[in-house]
């Protein structure tokens, strides 16, 4: 009896699987990779609701691209890398074919680089990624577009070494999450410790990051003069408890910007005040792109998270990453002729994107972006962030836009891929 | 009626040690391997092919390798992930640091070096036993974590930490497209399975379940506990370890320690556990079972037309699959194996059961 059950219920549900809903094909297919489970949840959500509510206001505002409707598929990878590579090959193909992947991972990202030169689709990973990918001569595929982790730490090295005066002798550890996103700054810190004559030390956490206490207490001991926090998810905001428990100040410690946005400090209360981080892009909702978000989507009901949460640090990077994705699938649209554009069409929007300062005012951005230029070498176009602080409410900035030393940069860069090429047996392309 | 043997006869040692005595069971696999070896690479998409075929099979292999050690030498382990893990890096550094030796010498050798780790983990079973075996096993578990993030040698040196295997070159055939990955794997699958199955019919095998029945009734009938315990440790650390380079190699490509982090150990458990200890077959429906339903569940409520939202579906698919492995284990707590072993007594007797 059981066994007859039992037989009838996986073929009830095997023959699900012969039935499935159909995509339109003059759509644009605009798969996202999100992770809304989890230990990482608290910073995938708001990403991907951005996404979503731009994407949406598109569709609604403007009926598309150029008036071809954009169709947006999610699919859960909660952060783990063999579930965005199932992701990444149940996406690829829907509809008419994606048009770029943005996986908001480093280890899918590093997995995902192999697969797609073959698939030939883009890979647009703004703000994490392989730092060596900005050299679009090897790394065809791949857009790290507004800035590596090496142009953050070349960034914050900058401005720490600003306000102190000088880093010789000052001591800077680094906490960091222990994946490859975490090891990525190593590099430029350990290179800029020599140039600059500060001890540096790197104190790994392993994932998801709950377990922090050996590390705060090394801290306590040693006493740096700087904190460089690179965590993701639920590892920041402990890191912040961590630092109140052990005495650590706040306004010493500086986030990645990944490590900077409202879940990582309000968890931590009060105690997160004078914190600091780096900012690709302000928080707030006053941009004329969330008030059409906001008349558009969140009027009409359908609205991906609450209405209070836009503007959110992650959401509006969020917001910009949709909209950097759509800008790319319009230039590529202007130089095919094509209306519906797949990943092939999109690598050359990509590589001739660019964002002047009317573009981005026209687009409701001003103010949130800065201008960018993607180049067949260059593949990430700006490199700028500034520094905000929390101050208990909101983050304040206290700086002001900082670009990273592409002279400095540049050549570790080109080295790192040159090395990537000569392993993979790829001959980098002549721009 | 289906499965009845009347008028089979065996008449030679050959047919009667054969793996598959019966016709309807020799017709059986002829099928499932043709339509492993030529229906599905006619007929699979690229999606099946690559995100749920290839997976399944090489977890079926690590399953089968765990299955060998837990469900035939009964010596409990977690540290299944660690061997992957070794397999994986040391393909890795042969590839980079010997290219004059091909790939496939790569893989075995990458296999046995697994395979001498796994003996060295495996000596505490000479004096422990279950959960304290299983407690020191795990120290291979973050050994392997700890080595392979920390000693920067084994990655090569890379910054990030994550390292990218070299094409499958095969003897100048190169496996790339997913098909070819394919039937790489289901190539590896099959040996395995044969081995494996050869293996536990053997002298071996037998000293291993006589061992795992009862260690002190084993040693008086002349069983040598400590060759059999270590023995049956090498065999599944190489074919975990074997498992390990195909998913690195074949299935992701470019990996980090956390690919093989603890997670991989206890869901191969959890593949044995529920798909049957001691059985070749167990290894493959369970790995089934832990690799292909939760995409399933994760895709079910599209399939039929019923919109959710994405967090939505993660939750339900956690929660309908833990209810699943706690209803399988009540109802059988013997695995999916035995459940195929129910059924195919049922269809001996069929229609007429008594």
């Amino acid at each position: 009896m059981k066994l007859k059950s039992l037989a009838l219920a996986g073929a009830a549900l095997l023959s699900l699987v012969a039935v499935g809903p159909g995509v339109a094909a003059d759509t644009i297919f605009y798969p996202h990779l999100v992770y809304r489970s989890g230990a990482y949840a608290p910073n995938g959500i708001p990403f991907a609701n951005g996404v979503a509510d731009y994407v949406a206001m598109i569709n609604a505002r403007d009926g598309g691209v150029n008036g071809v409707r954009i169709e947006l598929e999610e699919c859960e990878t909660g952060y783990a890398t063999d579930r965005g590579v199932e992701c990444y090959e149940r996406l690829k193909t829907k509809g008419a074919g994606a048009i770029a992947f943005s996986p908001l991972s480093t280890g899918i990202t590093f997995a995902l680089t192999e697969k797609v030169p073959i698939d030939k689709i883009p890979l647009q990973t703004m703000g994490y990624g392989r730092s060596e990918s900005a050299d679009g001569r090897v790394f065809a595929w791949n857009f790290p577009l507004l800035g590596t982790y090496w142009s953050a730490a070349d960034i914050l090295i900058q401005h720490v070494a600003k306000i102190s005066g000088g880093l010789r002798g000052k001591k800077i550890t680094l906490v960091y999450h222990d994946s490859p996103y975490g090891k990525e700054p190593i590099p430029v810190l350990q290179d800029h410790a020599q140039k600059h004559g500060y001890t540096f030390e790197a104190i790994p956490v392993t994932h998801p990051g709950v377990e922090q206490k050996a590390a705060w207490l090394k801290i306590r001991q040693t006493r740096p003069d700087f904190v460089f926090l690179w965590g993701w998810g639920v590892m920041n905001s402990t890191a912040i408890k961590e630092a109140v428990a052990v005495g650590y100040p706040r306004d010493k410690m500086y986030g990645v910007w990944w490590a900077a946005a409202e879940p990582d400090v309000r968890p931590a209360g009060d105690d997160a005040k004078g914190y600091q981080g780096l900012a690709l892009h302000p928080a707030g909702a006053d941009y004329p792109v969330h008030k059409d978000i906001l008349r558009y989507v969140y009027d009409a009901g359908k609205g991906a998270g609450k209405r209070e949460e836009v503007g959110e640090v992650l959401y509006n990077r969020g917001v910009i990453d949709a909209m950097l994705k759509l800008e790319a699938v319009r230039t590529a649209q202007k130089l095919t002729g094509k209306k519906v554009v797949v990943g092939e069409d999109v690598r050359l929007g990509y590589e001739n994107l660019e964002l002047t300062a009317d573009r981005i005012k026209e687009l409701g951005f001003e103010g949130l972006v800065t201008p960018l230029k993607i180049t067949c070498a260059d593949h990430e176009g700006a490199r700028k962030a500034r520094i905000h602080q929390w101050d208990g409410q909101k983050w304040v900035f206290v700086s002001d836009w900082i670009e990273a030393d592409i002279n400095y940069l540049r050549p570790k860069v080109e080295a790192a891929a040159a090395a990537y090429a000569k392993e993979k047996g790829i001959t980098p392309r002549s721009c | 009626m289906i499965y009845r043997e009347t008028g089979q006869f065996r008449t030679s040692y050959a047919e009667d040690q054969a793996i598959f005595r019966l016709r309807q069971d020799k017709i059986g696999i002829a099928v499932i391997l043709a339509i492993a070896w030529i229906g599905i690479p006619f007929f699979a998409d690229e999606y099946l092919l690559r995100a749920i075929l290839v997976p399944f099979l090489i977890l079926a292999i690590a399953a089968i390798g765990l299955n060998l050690l837990l469900g035939y030498c009964g010596q409990i382990s977690l540290g299944t992930g660690a061997f992957m893990a070794i397999g994986a890096y040391a393909a890795y550094n042969l590839a980079l640091r010997l290219p004059a030796l091909p790939l496939l010498l790569d893989f075995l050798l990458a296999g046995l070096i697994a395979a001498a780790v796994g003996v060295v983990f495996g000596l505490p079973s000479l004096r422990i036993k279950g959960l304290y075996l299983a407690v020191a096993t795990l120290a291979a578990q973050f050994f392997a974590d700890w080595a392979f993030l920390r000693l920067p040698w084994f990655t090569n040196y890379t910054p990030s930490g994550s390292v990218t295997a070299p094409p499958l070159d095969f003897f100048g055939w190169v496996a790339d497209t997913p098909r070819e990955k394919y039937f790489v794997c289901l190539a590896f699958a099959c040996l395995t399975a044969l081995l494996a199955k050869n293996l536990v019919r053997s002298r071996i095998g037998r000293s291993w379940m006589a061992i795992r029945d009862m260690d002190i009734a084993a040693e008086i009938i002349g069983i040598r506990p400590m060759t059999a315990k270590l023995s049956a440790f090498a065999v599944s650390s190489f074919v975990a370890g074997g498992a390990g380079v195909l998913w690195a190699f074949v299935h992701l490509g470019s990996w980090e320690p956390l690919a093989f982090s603890i997670d991989m150990s206890f869901r191969l458990l959890f593949m044995v556990i529920i798909g049957g200890m001691g059985s070749i077959l167990g290894s493959f429906l369970g790995a089934a079972f832990i690799t292909v339903l939760p995409i399933f569940l994760n895709q079910a409520p599209g399939l039929v037309g019923i919109q959710l939202s994405t967090a939505m579906v993660s939750h339900l698919e956690f929660m309908i699959f833990g209810s699943l492995i706690v209803l399988f284990l009540i109802w059988e707590p013997h695995g999916l194996a035995r459940l195929w072993q129910i059924g195919k007594e049922k269809m001996r007797l069929w229609p007429f059961p008594y």
